[in-house]
């Protein structure tokens, strides 16, 4: 157990009760019992997984404990995850690793148009180094089209890389079907799961996937751990050279209390999946169907059945979301926009247009995306606030009132 | 990542609303994010009287809307003129560097609006 000192609980959890956290594909609070674990890890088990003494033993089983656990979530072997610094680095890993590994056969990946930046921004990398990327289009739900996946298969095709849940509607892609274009072709399949890992059933042998990326602190562990699942036999270079660790892909010494994070937070993710995803699932219909009732010229972002249970993607009409953001924010509710007022590149959601979206549709989207413990007070209190920031918005709105005066002519 | 006052005007934005008669209004948009204002205007006197404003956009443009209209008001069209981006977000004690295209926002609606003043009136610009 870990405490007092700094790992102590901080004393400031009453004052951030009173927030309501829906914004979990964003990141999820850290679980406590992951917390201790952690903690301990930092404060006792110091020592290098490397080294032969006593110090490093422990060190490395708690190494290769955790590495049990990540596997076998997925239906995989020990031997065939290797751990990285997150998300991003695993998706890089892979993308580019496969890449670079499989010259031999040819310069073509295939990708989605609706990818999580870490895949799309390797993919372009690619490209400026002279391979060639196909990125497949989404239909109106956000789900990949097969045939079009079908057609972009070509003899010097290395790699397909698809996400299995989208971050921003959370619709799930067929991803087993995906797996067996692949398999039939022979092309090596990666699949970036950081929104799905723990949350849905996985299996990496029944889906045919290759490659799979996963993130820690999507699943209430710690920011800047993750995983990347690497079939026995597939090649790919690595991207970072030094010494032998995690069989030379992914030098350095091992983030050990990371680790040690990542696999609790599988661990319970898999004693909780079936459990806490219909609570989540329950949570979320209340909040759709609330939002239904109380707001007008409103809009569901992705695919209505198969979508991941804890995401929730609304547009509303004539408003702009970084200022429904900010509203909700002073009522203490967090939760996130595809608006192109709230990114840096000020463009609208890459995801949401790849779906058809206009850029005006994109503009007035939340995300809210829930967590194991979001309460029904929590939703409600969502519910009855909402209305009233969206309202607000409204009646400073130029479109809003055009759209007004439009219906009292006819 | 706002201050203080950039908030004070998102959640109390002065002089908001349509103004049924005005003697200018301005319509922008902004062609970077999409988002879109309107200033109206009444003026007796070459001097702004009242000004109102109705906005499409983020937390920053709404806020620059609401400051550009208590700026101008009490000024004469000259001295209005003079008003830039800069000194509406220098009055809300500064904007991110990536918001400082809302404040062009404003300046544009308050140079469009005199400008379909002076149009009105058949005074050249
Ligand atoms: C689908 C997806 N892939 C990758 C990432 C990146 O993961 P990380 O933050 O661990 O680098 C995220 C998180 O934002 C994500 O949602
Ligand atoms: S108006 Fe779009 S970012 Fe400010």
């Amino acid at each position: 157990m870990c405490r007092g000192g700094s790992c102590a609980r901080p004393q400031e959890t009453e004052f951030k009760m009173k927030r309501i956290y829906l914004d979990h594909n964003a990141t999820t609070p850290l679980n406590s019992e992951v917390a201790d674990e952690v903690c301990r890890c930092l404060r006792e088990d110091f020592g290098n997984p490397q080294t032969l003494y006593s110090y490093g033993k422990d060190a490395r089983k708690l190494v290769h404990d955790s590495r049990e656990t990540v596997a076998s979530l997925i239906g995989a072997k020990r031997e065939e995850i290797i751990f990285t610094s997150g998300g991003t680095e695993s998706d890089n890993m892979a993308v580019r690793g496969v890449a670079y590994g499989n010259i031999n056969k040819g310069r073509h990946v295939i990708s989605s148009s609706i990818e999580h930046h870490a895949v799309l921004e390797s993919c372009r990398a690619l490209e400026k180094e002279g391979f060639e990327v196909t990125y497949v289009p989404v239909d109106e739900n956000g789900v990949v089209r097969l045939d079009e996946l079908q057609k972009a298969i070509r003899p010097d095709t290395v790699l397909i890389s698809i996400m299995h849940a989208n971050n921003e509607t959370g619709t799930i892609q067929p991803v087993s079907e995906i797996g067996r274009i692949a398999r039939e072709k022979g092309v090596i399949f990666h699949t970036d799961t950081v929104q799905t890992f723990g949350k849905v059933k996985i299996n990496v042998d029944e889906m045919n996937i290759d490659l799979l990326s996963a993130s820690a602190h999507k699943l209430h562990g710690p920011k800047g751990i993750g995983a990347l699942y690497i079939r026995k036999g597939i090649r790919l270079k690595n991207l970072i050279f030094g010494g032998h660790q995690e069989r030379k892909m992914r030098p350095g010494t091992h983030n050990v209390p990371g680790i040690v994070g990542l696999g609790k937070a599988a661990e319970i993710a898999a004693r909780d999946m079936e459990g806490g995803g219909n609570k989540v699932l329950l949570l979320r219909e209340r909040l759709w169907e609330g939002i239904k009732t109380n707001i007008s010229h409103i809009r569901l972002n992705g695919h209505p059945a198969v979508r991941l249970h804890n995401t929730l993607n609304v547009s509303f009409e004539f408003v702009e979301g970084e200022s429904l953001i900010l509203g909700l924010d002073d009522q203490g509710i967090c939760v996130a926009s595809g608006s192109a007022c709230t990114s840096d590149s000020l463009e609208p959601s890459h995801v949401l247009t790849a779906m058809g979206l206009s850029p005006e549709i994109a503009h007035g989207s939340l995300r809210f995306s829930l967590g194991r413990n979001n309460t029904e007070e929590e939703i409600d209190f969502v519910i009855q606030a909402l209305p009233k920031v969206v309202e607000r918005m409204r009646s400073m709105s130029p479109l809003y009132r055009e759209f007004l005066k439009k219906q009292g002519k006819t | 990542m706002y201050s203080e006052k950039v908030m004070d005007h998102f959640r109390n934005p002065r002089n908001m609303g349509e103004m049924e008669n005005h003697d200018g209004v301005g319509k922008v948009g902004n062609p970077m994010c999409g988002d879109i204002m309107e200033l109206y205007i009444r003026i007796e006197n070459d001097i702004i009287t009242d000004a109102k404003f109705m906005t499409f956009g983020c937390g920053a443009a709404i806020a620059t809307s609401s400051m550009v209209t208590e700026l101008v008001k009490g000024k004469s069209l000259e001295e209005a003129l003079k008003i830039s981006n800069a000194t509406v977000a220098e009055a809300l004690d500064g904007l991110p560097p990536v918001k400082m295209h809302c404040s062009v926002l404003a300046e544009d609606a308050l140079k469009a609006a005199v400008e379909d003043y002076r149009k009105k009136k058949g005074v050249g610009v």
